[in-house]
């Protein structure tokens, strides 16, 4: 639209610009997620995640094997040496410079050769090689050695295994993950049925009370759902359903039925009147318009409310804390999972980033999906 | 039996057992009860459509009385009685022990900067995304970007950012983006520019816009929508007044320059902080919104402004504004419905330590921590008396709409 003048606007870069500035700035805070749950608890502790993209240069202190370990020590003409990598096996890092004190960590290049006291010497090269040697027997602990390294990215699965194939009750994300996934599915699908048939009503047939019960449906479209939690609580364990899977299920079921209802009205109300008609003409019953017509018709609308469902049900903490979640924790959810590491595990980066990425990603693969349905329902569904 | 299995039985028997009332229910009108035969059968047949829209009807509107509409009665009542009386009523007690709390002020007083700031820079935001992504070629993938944290969940949204907010020692390396960012101010001109110099422009920009945008509203009072204008324009004044004193602020305060922040812990700025994590959810919610209704403005009314020699500034805000005007509002709202909501964000993140309380976590502590029913209820009956503006205009506006 800018062109419309006919000229381009000059300032086109800075829109680029500006743009992938804001992208950045929105996608970095997941992105610093996504790339620590591959850093091991070590990577995370030494340097905040950016750093993980590129080489990283570190001042490390090594050590060389123990004098006194069986075998360490050989004797190769008069002379004592103990051989060996100062890196552990499967680093992947080079050396540029290194000392033997802590205060002259950068004395010698790779290659040189050190002066240690009572005659002993050693040698470093660039893959963390040593050679060590002494005209006497070496006793005590391995020679330190201050060295600048290099090591490339390096990025690991075992937060993964950890997280969702350890088996321990604490950290452990499986049983969270099929848990949230047996909320999730009944409490998406029963409601789209029930509503369904209501919004048709609402829409499509007429009777006294319709525009009061629209209005009704709308007003109970902002009722915070805080309000639900005792009176609900209270009636379930009243008549028996206690805390647990039925439970959930129906209050999500209650608590989603006025965005069914209003999403799904809005889109039936558009749905062009003749074929309605036609039908009613043929003979067709209203059973048989909902279930032939309708409901083939309104695909885009119970697909948008569908993926609203899905996201709040799979995302939402508070129900399931109140409805579901007993003492025993038997039945947890991933994002309960999540609060409790964070209270239990505040440091363990690496635990906390991997489970929270295991919960968010089943999400984003659906936003990615179907973002136009999405879409769709936002549109609809903000009231106008 | 296995929760899995009970899930899927419990699909098939929701599901088919909605089917089957539908069904059977309307045989039942049609063939039983007003069969469309015999001497009866145009009486009948109108019989029958009377009672079907009720017959569709009946288990939606079970779910929302029970689910909805009997809660807020129920919670009411429970806010005047007191549990360990025996329910007994007990009339305003629970509000004046509640009120008598400072954990409540600090909840309503959090509650309030939120209701100003999260809408504010999220429309704000989504506005600038929305114009923004529309005049570029790879506008649609920035969007679905900037819309992405929409489908992420509120407590994964709070682990996100604390470890964007968490804190190392002064000599260990920083972990944390902010206190990463901040280690690298020095006290020097670039730390006097970006710290204070800049903030304090945008504080002045602010203090200009709102004092603009106050004028436009506060103009007569005569109907209801003018008393509405007023209230808002009461509270951009507000938020003029606390841009002055805070520029002030600014070039007063002494910072502490190479010390790592435990910023949680920071009353104030942390409940800025934990607002961030919300507002970088929702602009993308308002982004997706504003950008439908950028698209619906008829284009001719931009080529007669640039034809009369509009620069896109004015295009901008003489000529678009306006014209989305109603859909703002609905942003607004929309963003403003969530916010009185938010738990979980503070839940997650500090649990309304160090002074970051807001309502929502306020009442799940009094009701499962303090096992307080009374003063719980009485704190959501305070967020439903919030909500309550929106919810009477929604209700307005559908009805204008019905009726036309």
């Amino acid at each position: 639209m800018s062109n419309i003048a006919g000229s381009k606007s000059s300032l086109q870069w800075v829109v680029h610009i500006s743009v992938a500035l804001l992208v950045m700035l929105w996608l970095f805070p997941t992105l610093g997620l996504f790339v620590s749950s591959f850093r091991t608890a070590d990577q995370i502790s030494t340097g905040g995640w950016w750093t993980s993209l590129f080489p990283a240069e570190q001042n490390l202190t090594l050590r060389s094997t123990d004098p006194d370990d069986e075998g360490a020590q050989t004797l190769i003409d008069g002379v004592y040496v103990v051989e060996g990598n100062l890196f552990k096996a499967g680093v992947d890092a080079t050396i540029s410079l290194w000392g033997t004190s802590s205060r002259a960590i950068d004395t010698y290049v790779p290659g040189d050769t050190a002066e240690l006291k009572d005659g002993e010497t050693i040698t470093v090269q660039i893959n963390g090689d040593y050679v060590w040697t002494g005209t006497t027997e070496m006793t005590g602990r391995g020679q330190r050695v201050f060295a600048t390294s290099t090591t490339p990215p390096e990025f690991t699965f075992k937060n993964y295994k950890t997280v969702l194939f350890g088996g321990d009750s604490t950290d452990g994300m499986t049983k969270a993950f099929f848990n949230t996934l047996t909320v999730t599915i009944p409490a998406t699908i029963i409601p789209i049925v029930i509503a369904a048939f209501a919004a048709y009503a609402l829409a499509w047939m007429d009777f006294p009370g319709r525009a009061l019960l629209v209005a009704f449906v709308v007003a109970l479209l902002v009722v915070p759902l805080q309000l639900a939690l005792i009176p609900l609580l209270r009636l379930h364990l009243g008549i028996g359903i206690g805390k647990g899977y039925l439970g959930v299920w129906l209050a999500h079921t209650g608590f989603g039925m006025p965005l069914a209802i209003y999403l799904l009205r809005n889109y039936m109300v558009g749905l062009p009147r003749d074929i309605i008609e036609n039908a009613k003409v043929d003979g067709a019953t209203d059973f048989q318009i909902f279930t032939k017509i309708i409901l083939p018709l309104s695909f885009p609308a119970l697909a948008s409310f569908a993926i609203f469902q899905f996201l709040w049900t799979w995302n939402d903490l508070l129900v399931a804390k109140v409805f579901l979640i007993d003492a025993t924790g038997q039945t947890t959810v991933m994002t309960n999972q999540i609060v409790e590491l964070l209270g239990t595990r505040g440091g363990n980066w690496e635990i906390l980033s991997t489970a929270a990425f295991v919960s968010i990603s089943v999400p984003l693969v659906v936003f990615f999906s179907m973002q136009k349905y999405l879409v769709r329902g936002l549109l609809a569904g903000s009231v106008k | 039996m296995h929760p899995a299995l009970q899930g899927i039985v419990t699909i098939f028997l929701g599901v088919g057992g909605c089917l089957a009332y539908f069904y059977f229910s309307n045989q039942f009108i049609d063939k039983v009860l007003f069969p469309a035969k015999g001497v009866n059968a145009g009486r009948n047949i109108n019989r029958a459509n009377i009672v079907r829209p009720w017959l569709f009807l009946a288990p939606a509107l079970f779910a929302l009385s029970l689910y909805l509409a009997y809660p807020v009665f129920a919670t009411l009542w429970y806010s005047l009685t007191d549990r360990d009386k025996g329910n007994a009523f007990v009339g305003l007690a629970n509000y004046y022990q509640m009120m008598d709390d400072p954990k409540f002020w600090e909840a309503l007083k959090n509650n309030m900067l939120w209701l100003i700031i999260v809408p504010a820079a999220s429309t704000a935001f989504g506005l600038l995304a929305a114009q923004l992504t529309d005049r570029i070629g790879w506008g649609s993938i920035a969007k679905s970007m900037i819309f992405m944290p929409m489908a992420i969940s509120f407590v994964g949204a709070a682990v996100i950012f604390k470890l964007i907010y968490d804190t190392r020692p002064a000599d260990a390396n920083q972990i944390g983006a902010l206190n990463a960012v901040w280690m690298q101010f020095n006290g020097g001109v670039g730390s006097f520019i970006l710290l204070r110099a800049l903030p304090a422009a945008f504080l002045a920009f602010l203090t200009v816009g709102s004092l603009w945008l106050a004028t436009i509203m506060i103009k007569g009072f005569s109907s209801f929508a003018t008393i509405l204008r007023s209230l808002f324009g009461v509270v951009l004044i507000g938020v003029a007044v606390s841009s002055i004193a805070s520029i002030y602020g600014l070039f007063t305060a002494t910072l502490p320059y190479g010390e790592p922040q435990t910023w949680l812990t920071m009353p104030f700025w942390n409940s800025i902080l934990l607002m961030i994590v919300l507002i970088w959810i929702q602009t993308g919610f308002a982004m997706v919104i504003l950008s439908a209704a950028l698209r619906g403005i008829p284009e001719e009314t931009v080529e007669a402004a640039i034809v009369d020699g509009a620069n896109p500034f004015q295009v901008f805000f003489k000529i678009k504004m306006p014209q989305i005007a109603g859909t703002i509002v609905v942003v607004w709202t929309t963003i403003t419905l969530t916010v009185l909501k938010v738990f979980d964000i503070v839940f997650a993140m500090t649990n309304g330590q160090w002074e970051t309380q807001v309502l929502a976590n306020y009442m799940f502590d009094k009701l499962f921590r303090g096992n307080d029913w009374g003063v719980g209820s009485a704190a959501a009956i305070v967020i439903m008396l919030l909500v309550t503006p929106i919810l009477m205009w929604n209700v307005y506006n559908v009805r204008k709409e019905m009726r036309s």
